[in-house]
């Protein structure tokens, strides 16, 4: 109880909290550049690509900012990271290569319009 | 000098000392979401491996229409706003509402912990206030967002299931439920609900924290107890919701 009475308040950092906002603007742009490319460019896979590559740039700036992990310990640093960059491995090679696979063996074609023109999805 | 080095880097590990610079509960905080990571990577791998090895719509997207043959475009679906806006200019609207909600939720967070760590237990309380007042809003979003696609365009109704004295396959289902739904093949709805559902959850059990450590900010607890750690804890947890949105907005809305 004899505790509460002596707390001190230290005055705010204004840089700090600039510094907060700074990063919730870079969030907001970048979501905005996504929205960009969803209505400007069509689908197909350097689409998907600058999807990915954006939102783990979101990625980098909430763990790294908002969850303080860049200001961390080195050890800590890698402790996280080191495994997710594995699971981003697993991703790669079971979505896009074996799912791939399992669709070319089960021969599951595509929907093709009649009368339309093809739309190109590869690169 | 060299009587009183006795911390060695063989016995940094051996106890009395904290080689991550970080407390017990911060680390284990940290290996918690990473394990929890793990589980949202198993989801959005079934996802979208079972999306790439579904057939997929190769035609004008203006010339869409929903079938259960192929898998639908994400546009397509998610194109209502609340008060019966409706239609392509609609498009991701909703949604990215809801993006910037939990985005903003994550900020205030950010505020509360800032707070606590200059002891200001007024400033704790406030933004706590208004990450709890960001979670709930969202959660109504979701609510409205799953209400929108379980109903679908228009019920289906008797008329449509039971025709001339019989119970028939072939009618034309609308909105979604775990078996059928009018967008997609069955698995689209059925992730749909898992993933949207399962990160949902996590945002619910993130509010309760939230509410928890309000209550406890606002009773004085923390300052007692001369630190704010538990809200950067909980933190940590709503940071990672908001990072999994992130994940999933892309996966589900935009890819």
């Amino acid at each position: 109880m004899e505790q509460t009475s002596n707390v001190v308040v230290q005055p705010v950092d204004k840089n700090k909290i600039r510094g907060i906002w700074k990063i919730a603007a870079i969030l907001a742009i970048i979501t905005a550049i996504e929205y960009a490319f969803a209505f400007m460019m069509d689908a197909g896979t350097l689409r998907n690509i600058i999807f990915v590559g954006l939102t783990i740039v979101k990625a980098f700036y909430i763990v790294s900012e908002f969850m303080h992990l860049g200001h961390e310990v080195k050890g800590l640093i890698y402790s996280v990271i080191l495994p997710m960059i594995f699971i981003v491995w697993l991703i790669i090679a079971l979505v896009n290569l074996e799912g791939g696979a399992i669709k070319d063996s089960k021969g599951i074609i595509d929907y093709q319009p009649d009368g339309t023109e093809q739309v190109d999805d590869e690169l | 000098m060299a009587s009183t080095a006795t911390v060695n880097n063989k016995s940094i590990w051996s106890g009395g000392a904290a080689p991550f610079k970080a407390s017990y509960g911060k680390l284990m905080m940290w290996f918690f979401l990473l394990s929890d990571a793990f589980t949202f990577s198993g989801l959005l791998i079934t996802y979208a491996f079972l999306r790439w090895s579904a057939p997929a719509y190769k035609g004008d997207p203006s010339d869409f229409v929903f079938s259960t043959e192929y898998w639908p475009i994400p546009e397509k679906v998610y194109n209502a706003f609340p008060g019966g806006f409706h239609g392509d200019n609609w498009a991701l609207v909703f949604v990215g509402l809801m993006t910037f909600i939990l985005i903003l939720s994550s900020v205030t967070m950010v505020l509360a912990v800032e707070s606590g760590e200059r002891m200001d237990k007024k400033g704790v309380v406030k933004w706590m206030l208004w990450t709890i007042i960001g979670g709930v809003a969202f959660l109504a979003c979701q609510a409205w967002e799953w209400s929108h696609f379980i109903e679908g365009t228009e019920f289906a109704t008797v008329a449509d299931v039971f025709i001339n004295g019989r119970w028939v396959d072939d009618y034309e289902i609308f909105g979604a439920g775990l078996s059928f739904n009018q967008y997609g093949p069955p698995a689209f709805a059925a992730l749909f609900f898992f993933i949207t559902g399962f990160h949902g959850f996590h945002v619910l059990s993130g509010v309760v924290l939230n509410i928890i450590t309000f209550f406890n900010a606002a009773n004085g607890m923390y300052e007692k107890r001369g630190h704010y750690e538990m809200v950067e804890k909980v933190g940590l947890y709503w940071h990672f919701v908001d990072l999994v949105w992130v994940f999933v907005f892309t996966f589900f809305y935009l890819i």
